[in-house]
């Protein structure tokens, strides 16, 4: 992840030019192409918005980091890093993890038959001092990011009025809901992908 | 520009998965379609998709909409080898169903149906869940789609094995991985940017 050019699924996977994996992605060349675009369109945008590159790779190395993806986590870290975010932040993103990580996916149903289904688990409320440390902008994002990685059948439009409330327009979210999904994407091919290679 | 919650015309939520056709109704204002730039437009992929409200919100961030579809098109339609179009489907479908995306698991489920022409194992899914027991084949891919599914990934060198075991070669088990991935973006994306409405 050193450049926007690497491709970052393959980096992260350890794919070599040549390799069985290699000639596997290259059958699907536009999925390999576009899952890296994505990634552009998301962390490297030519057009920021109002999100700020920090913003976003604080919420990739969260959302990584939650996943227990150790190697992703640490890319987006280092990219947060290079981004010239203060070392501060990458430490209350690494404090966020320890706070949030549970187990996924849990939730509740509509009430109806699917509630026998339904599965109790944490709302992610981060502690005072974790929260000042973010801001209120970033904070509102990782509570809202932690319900999209670990109970997303939670969603209701209350938590994009807290969004809203923190800051975030409309089109902003719309850039946080893809960062956290895509991220979801990315983080289980590289693990599907790198569980596949270990038994070529 | 709209920075508020919609209010969503009164509706009835479905309580149960389901492979009928279901509405979906935004949360957050989409585009105008007179409003849209070429860039926005251009982003749909289809122009078809214009009609959408969750598409044409999804086109505010026109960049990762369009690198969305393009991924998304070439791990379910590409016909070069690989995992049949009808199991790609049910690797859908069972990350919704696992995840709780009722709006999602009913498109794929249909898909899955149509394709494999297996209405009652789908429909098995839908009511019973992922561990519904169909046949082997299916309950690995199945299993190795929720595995995957898990946060932390509970997916393992277990499920790469009952894959090939199945008849499954590298390139189909990489779709797999890649079918489940996809979903994981796209549930999230559908469940928490509206909800869905019975029709």
């Amino acid at each position: 992840m050193s450049g926007t050019d690497t491709d970052v699924i393959d980096a992260l996977v350890g794919i070599t030019p040549g390799s069985a994996l290699d000639a596997i992605r290259a059958r699907r060349p536009e999925a390999r192409a576009h899952a890296q675009a994505t990634y552009r369109a998301l962390f490297a945008p030519k057009d920021r918005g109002n999100v700020s590159a920090s913003e976003r790779f604080a919420v990739g190395a969260f959302v990584a980091g939650l996943h227990g993806a150790t190697a992703v986590a640490a890319a987006y870290a280092a990219r947060l890093a290079s981004s010239g975010a203060p070392a501060a932040l990458k430490e209350a993103v690494d404090t966020a993890v320890k706070e949030a990580r549970t187990h996924g996916p849990y939730g509740s149903y509509t009430s109806g038959p699917l509630s026998r289904e339904d599965t109790p688990g944490p709302v992610y409320r981060m502690e005072a001092s974790t929260r000042r440390a973010l801001g209120p902008r970033l904070a509102a994002a990782f509570e809202h990011a932690h319900m999209l990685v670990f109970h997303p059948r939670d969603a209701a439009a209350a938590a994009l009025q807290v969004l809203l409330d923190a800051g975030w327009t409309t089109t902003d979210i719309v850039t946080l809901s893809q960062i956290v999904a895509f991220l979801s994407f990315q983080i289980r091919v590289v693990t599907g992908l790198r569980t596949l290679a270990a038994r070529a | 520009m709209s920075d508020s919650i919609l209010k969503t015309p009164e509706h009835t939520v479905p309580t149960a998965f389901t492979r009928a056709q279901l509405d979906w109704l935004p949360w957050l204002e989409p585009l105008a379609v007179d409003a849209m730039t070429p860039r926005h437009v251009a982003s749909l992929v289809d122009a078809a998709r214009v009609k959408s409200p969750y598409f044409r919100l999804l086109a505010r961030d026109p960049d990762a909409l369009d690198a969305r579809t393009r991924t998304d098109k070439d791990i379910f339609y590409n016909p070069d080898g690989g995992l049949p179009r009808a199991e790609r489907e049910l690797a859908a479908a069972a990350t919704s169903r696992f995840n709780g995306c009722l709006y999602c698991a009913s498109v794929h489920a249909r898909h899955a149906a149509i394709y494999s022409k297996r209405e009652d194992d789908v429909q098995r899914l839908l009511d019973a869940g992922v561990t519904a027991d169909l046949d082997e084949r299916w309950n690995a891919i199945i299993a190795a789609s929720v595995a995957l599914t898990a946060t932390p990934s509970l997916f393992g060198p277990e499920h790469v094995e009952r894959l090939r075991r199945a008849g499954l070669d590298d390139l189909a088990i990489s779709d797999v991985i890649h079918a489940a991935a996809f979903f994981n973006w796209a549930n999230r994306l559908m469940l928490s940017l509206g909800e869905p409405a019975s029709v």
